[in-house]
């Protein structure tokens, strides 16, 4: 059966993806008028970055088992 | 429980961008895949409504966790934070980490044991079907109004803090419920519980991060806390030697009596919710590791929950208001703190998250509710008095019926409580009326064995009444409130504290009468069922680090620590 970890890999993974993607797109088109308070610190960049790495972890390490 | 509700024109908190968007359906598509891919292992009772009893510790132990973790539970709390300060973590601390410590080692070995699929089965098995019935009647009734509570609340949550269309949220998050559970039974409750934890704390985290960041650190927000409300938001213990001297109007007795040996131990020891997923625990060790899990991340609740409602009460330019004065005025109450905060600090991608936390909150809650309703329906209701000799292939089918029909019944009462918005403080109330005479009634039979049946029923019986009888008393006559809670100066909460503790008192003194004036059962028939008369197997010979009594002894050190810390 596949581990629940491999599921949690898998959606912090996609979670994370997305978020640093915006948080780039944010960084390379930065916005006039920003709409929150500390957005010098770009924390969608970081903090998918960092989700991103945890979710892929897990999924390597949780991976289903090929059958020989 | 706080209620969430706001009658007034909502207005939206925030606005989602399409990578937002894509992050809630991604949510969704996941849960459902995860349903699916389920579907096949939940064919026996033993598969779907004890999760073929092979959950690790961890799992067993975050998912009960996240049954809790509901996010009216997350917004009410942080709200409660900024009305009341730091007081609020005494319902992560004290009412908790003891409870859950209490059911890890006192209790769970019973439950464990006796092989049990219910808390009401437990009382079969110790006091016969009387209290069985009581208990799995009342128990299956209040679960799927409650879950119809939270679910119209949530959908108003949703309403103010998107946007979105009360009848929009209630069906998609209902029948998305509905179809994991179906299919996969409580194993994919549990699986879909441990994502959504780790969404939460996704989710939630980074809040408090850049909360303090941007306050300058613990210190200086407590100065600012201390110039703008009062220092004894920033106190634990110090302002509750008297009801008047903190924020709450309530005296630590109630605190320590009323929430931490009665209300959280009732909850976390009695509560079929939170219960089914440690006796869905692969063996003991595991069973008796996973509520201490949960103890530990319990203690790092109040990080993302409590700390976003002081920040809050720091740095928002905009005072918050009660409900009642948010409705009349146009402006935002002490609910709206967490969304508040969310839309403060989170830029697209984040605000999804966020969003996503909520959502999954809200099901995992509810998830909880109907799987739990499920098997107390099927084992404790329908087998015993409806079809008694069906086979295991018909009631799996019932269970998979009864997960459909509880949904419906909770969208039915979603929908009443839309109409008649009243009767979410009554359910809410009756539900807590069972909990503190029913963990008087478990406690008393595994504990002492000259418990009656007779006893056990009659205790409960006049505990619960006891409950409804004050309940009733202030609500006819508010100023009674000044006897259940032994003082002018109570405040709301502090009944709470008090009823549960007065209805527990009754329910010990009333099993303790009738047992004693009723026949002993033999020793005989108690084994496996009372300490004492059980010999509690070994949880074998492991090293001490991977012993339940190291890691209880652990999360205490810790927990007194942060008491003395935050005095």
């Amino acid at each position: 059966m596949v581990s629940i970890w491999f599921f949690i890999g898998i959606s912090l993974a996609v979670n994370g993806a997305l978020i640093l993607a915006a948080g780039i797109y944010q960084l390379v088109n930065p916005p006039e008028n920003p709409s929150v308070v500390l957005y010098h610190l770009h924390a969608n960049v970081w903090w998918g970055a960092a989700l991103l790495v945890f979710g892929l972890i897990y999924c390597f390490k949780f991976a289903p088992k090929r059958k020989s | 429980m706080t209620p969430l509700l706001a009658t007034g024109v909502p207005t939206r908190l925030v606005h989602l961008s399409p990578v937002d968007v894509v992050i809630v359906v991604f949510y969704f598509a996941l849960v459902l895949s995860i349903g699916g891919y389920l579907k096949g292992r939940a064919n026996t009772g033993e598969d779907f409504f004890m999760a073929g009893r092979e959950m690790t510790a961890w799992v067993a132990g975050l998912s009960f966790l996240s049954a809790n973790l509901g996010a009216l539970e997350l917004m009410g709390w942080a709200g409660s934070a900024y009305q009341y300060g730091i007081l609020a973590t005494h319902w992560y601390w004290i009412g908790a980490i003891p409870a859950m410590l209490f059911l890890a080692l006192v209790m769970m070995p019973f439950y464990y044991i006796s092989r049990t699929h219910s808390v009401p089965g437990y009382l079969k098995l110790r006091f016969g079907e009387p209290s069985r019935a009581l208990s799995a009647v009342s128990f299956a009734f209040m679960t799927v109004l409650m879950s119809g509570v939270n679910m119209f609340a949530m959908a108003k949550v949703m309403q103010i803090v998107l946007g979105w269309d009360i009848n929009f949220s209630i069906w998609v998050s209902s029948l998305t419920v509905a179809v994991y559970v179906t299919l996969g039974g409580l194993r994919s409750a549990i699986f879909n519980e441990v994502l959504q934890f780790f969404l939460i704390w996704a989710g939630a985290l980074l809040i408090p991060i850049l909360g303090l960041y941007e306050a300058g650190g613990w210190t200086n927000l407590k100065l600012q806390i201390a110039q703008r409300a009062s220092e004894q938001y920033v106190h634990l213990w110090s302002g509750l030697g008297s009801f008047s001297t903190n924020p709450m109007g309530i005296h630590w007795t109630g605190i320590v009596f009323g929430l931490g040996a009665v209300i959280s131990t009732g909850y976390w020891t009695t509560d079929f919710l939170v219960v089914q997923r440690v006796l869905a625990a692969k063996d003991l060790r595991s069973a008796e590791i996973a509520p201490i899990i949960g103890a530990a991340f319990k203690m790092a609740v109040p990080f993302i929950v409590i700390l976003p409602g002081l920040i809050g009460l720091a740095v928002l330019p905009v005072k918050l208001v009660p409900e009642s004065v948010a409705r009349l005025t146009g402006g935002h109450s002490y609910n709206d703190v967490l969304p508040l905060m969310l839309a403060r600090y989170c830029g697209p991608g984040l605000l999804g998250l966020g969003v996503t936390a909520l959502i999954a909150g809200f099901m995992s809650g509810m998830a909880g509710n109907v799987s739990a309703f499920t098997t107390v329906w099927t084992y404790d209701i329908y087998r015993p008095f409806i079809n008694r000799k069906a086979s295991d292939h018909h009631y799996v089918n019932m269970g998979r019926w009864t997960t459909i029909i509880g949904v419906l019944i909770s969208i039915g009462t979603a929908y009443l409580v839309m109409q008649f918005a009243s009767i979410m403080d009554y359910v809410q109330a009756l539900f807590s009326f069972f909990i503190a005479p029913l963990f008087g009634t478990v406690v008393l039979g595994m504990l002492w064995k000259r418990t009656t049946g007779p006893g056990g029923f009659w205790g409960l019986l006049c505990g619960t009444l006891c409950s409804i009888s004050m309940w009733t008393w202030v609500k006819l006559d508010p100023s009674a409130l000044r006897y259940v809670a032994l003082s002018p100066h109570a405040k709301g909460l502090a009944q709470d504290m008090y009823q549960a503790l007065w209805s527990f008192i009754t329910c010990v003194v009333v099993t303790v009468l009738v047992s004693l004036a009723t026949k002993p059962i033999p020793d005989s028939q108690l084994t496996g069922l009372v300490y004492g008369l059980t010999k509690v197997p070994s949880v074998g010979d492991v090293p001490l680090y991977q012993k339940p009594l190291f890691w209880a002894a652990v999360v205490t050190v810790v927990f007194i620590a942060l008491n003395i810390i935050f005095w």
